[in-house]
């Protein structure tokens, strides 16, 4: 596993914590993560991350719903299991919207949240690596991947300059998205690339 | 760099003077500090009804349906009416945390995380009274659509009863799908301030590895979006198929097409009204009204008269119908079985009335709306007059219908129907303790997000803006 050096900078407030990330971004520097106590809207384009597409996934697994109910049960009623109930037609559409829709929903609410968890790496028992503690409280904790040509004495002073309360450099493991997050990384390869 | 502004109108939604920090203070520190004596009181009388339900089941369980005081026309009585009050109930949740977040109130941030889990006990409770109704509930799965041994043979996708199961397994899973990854990030602010080991692992493991990055934010917010316009058309539909339950049959009095939307507005009515029973304990007990103000419960009062006076409508419609359709089996149900007070049920009729249409118009009145006690007193009458409302659809149309040979004698519940009810209480109850106590009551992260909108503190700053000629707002904020 790599490890990485990073500089950490934590802000007390999101109206100074703008300024400073057009600030560092300006500066070139590459922004591993910002680590905030609540969802800060406009945070993501100012950090330049794309539109999540989490909303696509679940309509996709929406619809896959709304089939699966419909040829399930056309299929049953129609193939399978033909019920005749006073003489009324067997494929009985306007019968089977209720279960219809709720599959829908179903499919597409399961769907998108263990989307959510894989993506966001999100499960019991995982343990990452946390900058600070106070990320989750009152902090917005703005972290900093560093190069081998980054002082990292610069970089805490800029940080401060721009209005971080507190900073430190910390070393920690980056690749703990498994498989995705760090292309860099390719752990098996390593015995192959003993150089890297 | 965005704005954030409210105006001085709207009065502020966190009162005192917070910080982020006092913030996550004020709601995390009960689950920290250990539960008072009225919470153990609290919660062991919970538990004991709660056992008594399960004595009363067993007996259900082991002896038969006949524990029950049925008899062959009123084949729903209580149980069902139980279910239909716990699942109306269950509706205030998902309305307040998804349709309000789509119609933007504010307001709701103080109030969903509650209401969600209120929401989630009363739909466990609801469950309880169809599966155990089937009698022998060892073949509960049969209502499940699985190739079977039998033929296979289906389950019929036709039957109201049948989109019931979908409706509800459907809400009780999304309902908890968007309680649980709302308290994802709630969960870690525990964890990050928990000082003993035992907090931190089980918290920690609640709390799923979550860091509150950027990206991921931006995918739980996605993520809430999406299922809060899941969960609108689905919380309509749940009650809808509740009552197609019995707008599809041909029974006098339940042979209505005016029973979704009435029924979605009861719901709605019950719900809030269970919601302001609970969370004005929980403000009290917690020290919360600086997050749950009187801004809060007037909101809340306001729906709960819209809706009381929506149902009282329906209500009054069903009536005029019964007279209008010069049908003489509905006539009878409307005009003799639920208005006439001498009648054998008229009185859980004009019971309805009472709590459900008349009593509730007291909250025209802002002061009203505002009173503590009115608020509290009015939430558990309008849960009496909601129960009246099964009831009475229920058992006015069973007892007497089309064939006078098979009118009932007079219905009254036997002990273990009634522990049924109770223990279904006893489970409610049992929950919420243990959620009061244990989880954050409050959305700690959604009350950060909208603090420096609407906190009372930032909001007095907003008064300067407000006052500021136009030219110099845009020169200070706009660059």
């Amino acid at each position: 596993m790599a490890q990485k050096k990073f500089v950490v900078g934590c802000f007390d407030d999101e109206a100074v914590l703008f300024p400073a990330l057009k600030k560092v971004r300006t500066a070139g520097y590459k922004i591993h993560d910002i680590y905030t106590p609540f969802a800060v809207h406009g945070l993501d384009h100012a950090m330049g991350l794309r539109e999540t597409s989490l909303h696509t996934a679940g309509f996709i697994y929406g619809i896959t719903g709304t089939t699966t109910a419909l040829s399930c049960i056309s299929w049953i009623f129609t193939k399978d299991w033909p019920l005749n109930i006073g003489g009324k037609p067997h494929f009985a559409l306007p019968a089977w919207i209720p279960i219809t829709f709720e599959l829908t929903v179903l499919f597409a609410a399961v769907g998108m949240v263990l989307t959510f968890c894989y993506l966001c790496q999100l499960a019991p028992f995982v343990k990452k690596h946390h900058f600070h503690s106070r990320a989750t409280d009152d902090l917005f904790v703005m972290v900093i991947e560093c190069s081998s040509s980054t002082n990292t004495d610069d970089l805490q002073g800029f940080l401060q300059k721009y209005g971080a309360l507190e900073t430190n450099v910390q070393v920690a493991e980056s690749d703990w998205w498994v498989g995705r997050y760090d292309k860099i990384e390719h752990p098996f390869e390593l015995s192959n690339n003993l150089a890297y | 760099m965005h704005l954030k502004y409210e105006s001085q109108l709207r009065e502020p939604l966190v009162t005192g003077n917070k910080t982020y920090h006092q913030v996550t203070e004020d709601i995390i520190s009960p689950i920290e500090a250990k539960p008072s004596k009225l919470w153990y009181v609290g919660f062991y009388i919970a538990v004991a009804l709660l056992m008594f339900g399960v004595y009363s089941v067993y007996r259900e369980v082991t002896y038969g349906i006949g524990q029950w005081n049925l008899n062959k026309t009123i084949g729903w009585g209580w149980d069902i009416t139980n279910f239909v009050w716990w699942v109306g109930i269950g509706h205030a949740g998902t309305l307040i945390s998804a349709i309000l977040l789509l119609f933007r109130q504010g307001w709701r941030t103080g109030v969903n995380r509650a209401a969600e889990a209120m929401t989630i006990f009363a739909v466990m409770c609801a469950g309880q009274f169809p599966i155990f109704h089937m009698g022998r509930v060892w073949m509960a799965f049969f209502v499940l659509p699985y190739a079977n041994s039998r033929g296979p043979l289906w389950v019929n996708f036709n039957s109201p009863l049948l989109w019931d199961v979908f409706a509800i397994s459907t809400y009780f899973t999304v309902s908890l799908l968007f309680w649980y990854s709302g308290l994802i990030p709630d969960f870690a602010t525990v964890r990050d301030r928990a000082k003993t080991k035992l907090r931190q692992k089980l918290y920690g493991t609640a709390a799923f590895g979550w860091t509150g990055s950027t990206k991921h934010w931006q995918r739980h917010e996605s993520l809430s979006l999406v299922l809060a316009g899941l969960s609108t058309p689905l919380v309509l539909s749940v009650h809808t198929i509740v009552s197609f339950d019995f707008a599809t049959s041909v029974i006098p009095g339940w042979h209505t097409t005016i029973f979704p939307p009435y029924f979605v507005a009861g719901a709605i009515f019950s719900g809030f009204a269970m919601v302001q029973s609970l969370m004005l304990i929980v403000r009290k007990v917690f020290a919360l009204q600086d997050y749950i103000t009187l801004g809060h419960i007037e909101a809340m009062n306001k729906v709960i008269v819209l809706t009381g006076s929506i149902v009282g409508i329906a209500y009054l419609t069903e009536l005029f119908m019964g007279w209008y359709s010069q049908n003489k089996y509905e006539g009878y149900t409307f005009w003799y079985s639920r208005a006439y007070l001498f009648s054998p049920y008229g009185w859980s009729y004009w019971g309805m009335m009472a709590c459900n249409v008349i009593s509730p118009q007291i909250f025209w009145f802002r002061k009203m709306r505002r009173n503590l006690f009115v608020t509290f007193f009015m939430s558990v009458i309008v849960n009496i007059g909601m129960w009246f409302e099964r009831f009475v659809i229920i058992v006015t149309s069973l007892y007497r219908d089309y064939l006078p040979s098979s009118w009932s004698v007079y219905y009254s519940p036997s002990t273990y129907e009634i522990g049924f009810y109770l223990g279904t209480f006893g489970l409610f109850f049992t929950c919420f303790f243990l959620f009061a106590k244990y989880f954050p009551v409050i959305a700690v992260a959604e009350i950060k997000y909208v603090l420096k909108i609407t906190g009372d503190n930032y909001k007095r700053d907003m008064a300067q803006v407000e006052g500021q000629p136009l030219e110099s707002f845009v020169h200070e904020n706009l660059h």
